[in-house]
């Protein structure tokens, strides 16, 4: 027999698939359009954006009224609280991917620096993450959630390396700084993308378990 | 059963605790340490054995035809149960107050409080004013009965009554408090305040408290114990209990998958 609280749950569980979804693409539609050079595509991760903000107001009330509503206790109350932080974490994967696209812009006033090889893979690294963060979440699956974690230092390591190269081209010639510092600025984007991933992944530990793997602890 | 660090200095200390209706094994080796001065939740669905275990805490559950008990319970360090000892001794330094306010009907407000020193003969009334002032304060209902003090018990609202019965409980000065679903038939407001007062309580008294509402459980008690079955299956500390406990089936039952 289903509990009152479980329609809630599910409900919840739906909208920040949905917004999961959402986030996916504005990641792939904003770094796309950089590497395309398609200037116009980066309306479609505003409207992505837009979408995203209405679920993270829907979210957070839902998520108010079943805890004034149902007092959930144990693994209800964890699920909830890590619900409210999911949903926070995707609106700033939201607002990265605007970041992305606000920069991309700038980048595409002017020819190309050089051909984009690290970027693309970072922000398929990051949007998968974010994919399987949330796959570990509804499944419930510990191992899963573990392994999106591992990954993060992969990510923050591909960053590093762009950063290494664009300050190469900025020493070298100072007219790049600007054009230089957009795709500093899409490496940081993309890699914040991935921090909230891992965040998300941390919660899903926290929800399954009960323990608290944040900033290395195990208490 | 799954218990966290042991705790040292117990006031109260069931020691493999049986108990039986007949044939009927309720308890089943229930062994649990009680710190002093803390507020303790039983909760369980019903039939699980929570209350005939805190009837065997005070020697209460004997008092039913066909029942009887095995183990140990030790009122700080001494056996209730030993050869010699007087129930009537252990029930006066552990208290009982019930789910239904059982005032006596004939007795006055002031009367009621007094009871137990009444029947053991003290007579001293100044003795007995200063009791009745400070059980009646320390039950929190003082302010709402000092102009009454004569009218009947039961001339009072339920939570009043409920209360009344607490500063019965008190006037013997009880260590040890036991309450069997103290606020299952009160109002909210009345609920909140035996809640309040609880937690007040616990600076003087040590409390044990059967309870079917988990909220109220985790809002009052500093350690719960979940009974399934005649068997405690998890004792914790409640913020933990509550939020991430350890047993499959206490997070099936506090999660209202079942009971």
């Amino acid at each position: 027999m289903d509990r009152s609280i479980d329609a809630g749950l599910a409900k919840l569980k739906d909208k920040l698939l949905l917004m999961g979804g959402y986030v996916e693409k504005a990641v792939e539609e904003s770094t796309q359009a950089l590497i395309e050079g398609q200037p116009t595509r980066f309306d479609l991760v505003h409207e992505m954006e837009h979408k995203i903000n209405q679920l993270h107001k829907e979210v957070d009330e839902d998520c108010l009224k079943l805890l004034a509503t149902q007092s959930p206790l144990a693994v209800d109350l964890r699920l909830i609280l890590a619900v409210v932080k999911i949903n926070t974490d995707l609106e700033r994967m939201g607002d990265q991917a605007v970041n992305i696209a606000y920069n991309g812009q700038e980048y595409l006033k002017q020819p190309p620096l050089k051909p984009l090889i690290d970027i693309p893979r970072m922000a398929e690294e990051a949007r998968s993450m974010t994919r399987e963060a949330l796959d570990a979440f509804v499944r419930k699956d510990v191992v899963l959630a573990h392994a999106v974690v591992k990954r993060d230092d992969a990510l923050d390591a591909m960053k590093n390396q762009i950063f290494r190269e664009l300050l190469t081209y900025m020493m070298a010639d100072p007219k790049k700084i600007e054009q230089a510092l957009c795709l500093i600025l899409i490496a940081r984007n993309l890699e914040r993308v991935g921090d909230h991933a891992t965040n998300i992944a941390e919660d899903v530990v926290f929800v399954v378990s009960g323990q608290d793997i944040r900033h290395g602890g195990s208490s | 059963m799954s218990q966290s660090k042991p705790i040292v200095n117990p006031i109260l200390e069931a020691r493999s605790v049986d108990a039986y209706f007949g044939a009927f094994h309720a308890v089943k080796n229930v062994t649990l340490s009680v710190r002093p001065n803390t507020v303790t939740a039983m909760i369980g669905p019903s039939g699980c054995g929570k209350s005939t275990f805190l009837r065997t805490l005070n020697r209460m559950h004997e008092e039913i035809p066909g029942a009887t008990m095995k183990g140990q319970v030790l009122l700080a360090g001494e056996d209730i149960y030993a050869r010699g000892i007087d129930p009537v001794q252990v029930r006066r330094r552990i208290g009982m107050v019930f789910q239904k306010p059982n005032p006596f009907p004939s007795l006055s407000i002031y009367e009621n409080v007094v009871v137990g020193l009444t029947l053991a003969g003290v007579k001293n009334r100044s003795v007995l004013d200063e009791v009745v002032e400070r059980s009646l304060k320390h039950a929190a209902l003082w302010n709402e009965v000092k102009d009454k003090l004569k009218q009947p018990g039961t001339s009072l609202s339920g939570g009043q009554q409920q209360r009344l019965c607490i500063a019965r409980a008190l006037s013997v000065e009880p260590p040890v408090l036991l309450m069997d679903e103290p606020t299952s038939a009160l109002d909210p407001i009345s609920t909140a305040k035996i809640e309040e007062l609880l937690v007040e309580l616990k600076k003087d008294v040590t409390v044990v408290v059967v309870t079917h509402n988990m909220q109220q459980a985790a809002r009052v008690s500093d350690r719960t114990a979940f009974f399934l079955l005649g068997e405690v299956i998890e004792y914790e500390e409640s913020s933990t209990l509550f939020s991430v406990p350890k047993d499959k089936r206490t997070e099936a039952y506090i999660t209202g998958r079942f009971g």
